[in-house]
């Protein structure tokens, strides 16, 4: 998952903002933007998680000629362990946000990631495994942007169907 | 408009409702917008006959997603310093959320004041889905 080109686009950040409800200006209004503290649009505080979309291998993404763990003609294209089960049982956790500046249109970010600790809890329905990676976005002069830290959980009420 | 450290204390909060019946097409939007299109939040075939949810569910990020909208509309664009959170329970189409925040804390570095907040986000029956913390810098 590592995001070598992440170039921040306006129209991505509209539709961001609008996926989250926020019809704040300084997201879609350039305008309305040049008038603000920074004078420009800006990326939404947790807009580095779109970031997926540059990431040429994400597997939460289905890819024309490989098999697909969402429904089709079956509940699942995924029949056989080696065509990548287990993939859809995580889920997240924590994240934490670091910001250094405001990520703008025109900035080309890139994401370096380091795994962090791993650990292990009873939960309500088994045991949840965790797992933690922080990832750093720079900017195209290499000045840090974002620093994220996510916490993955897998659960084991998933294990047996995928 | 940024926040001034003037006129906050501690103990002050500020809340706002973030959705209001959460629809399976802004879950779609998110996917989209996001790049997130894991199954689980949209495709109820299956979430229910594979991975054996009730029926597909937010995704933690949209819920933290609305939530920042709260704290940009209190500390103002580009304020914000430090924004995290854990994901204590699952929102399904249907929630409606509300977030609080509660000023905890202030702080100062090099002549520049900040302001610690506690963040939380409940459903309609008031189980909290989200809390966590932010910082964000204030005029003085």
């Amino acid at each position: 998952m590592a995001v070598t080109k992440f170039p921040i686009e306006a129209s991505h950040i509209m539709m961001f903002a609008r996926s989250i409800g926020d019809y704040n200006p300084v997201y879609h209004d350039a305008q309305y933007a040049k008038t603000t503290e920074v004078g420009s649009i800006i990326a939404p505080p947790t807009f580095t998680e779109a970031s997926a979309q540059f990431d040429p291998d994400c597997v939460l993404r289905p890819r024309p000629g490989h098999p697909w763990f969402g429904s089709g003609k079956h509940p699942t294209g995924i029949r056989h362990e080696k065509d990548g089960g287990g993939i859809g049982s995580g889920l997240h956790a924590e994240q934490h946000y670091e910001y250094h500046r405001p990520a703008t249109p025109g900035d080309v970010l890139s994401a370096t990631v380091k795994q962090g600790r791993s650990w292990e809890r009873e939960g309500r329905s088994g045991k949840l495994s965790f797992s933690e990676f922080v990832t750093e976005f720079r900017d195209q002069n290499g000045e840090l942007v974002v620093t994220c830290r996510t916490v993955g959980v897998m659960t084991q009420r998933l294990s047996p169907q995928t | 408009m940024a926040l001034s450290a003037a006129k906050l204390k501690i103990g002050d909060t500020y809340s706002e409702r973030v959705v209001d019946d959460l629809t399976r097409t802004q879950i779609v939007m998110y996917a989209g917008a996001s790049g997130d299109y894991n199954p689980l939040h949209t495709d109820q075939v299956f979430t229910t006959e594979v991975a054996q949810y009730p029926g597909v569910f937010a995704h933690g990020m949209l819920t933290m997603g609305m939530t920042g909208r709260t704290l940009t509309n209190y500390v103002g664009d580009a304020r914000l310093t430090k924004f995290g959170v854990r994901f204590t329970n699952q929102v399904w189409p249907g929630d409606s959320l509300d977030t609080k925040l509660v000023v905890k804390n202030f702080t100062e570095s090099k002549g520049q004041k900040y302001v610690e907040l506690d963040v939380s986000t409940v459903n309609q029956d008031g189980k909290v889905v989200l809390s966590g913390y932010a910082e964000a810098r204030i005029d003085p």
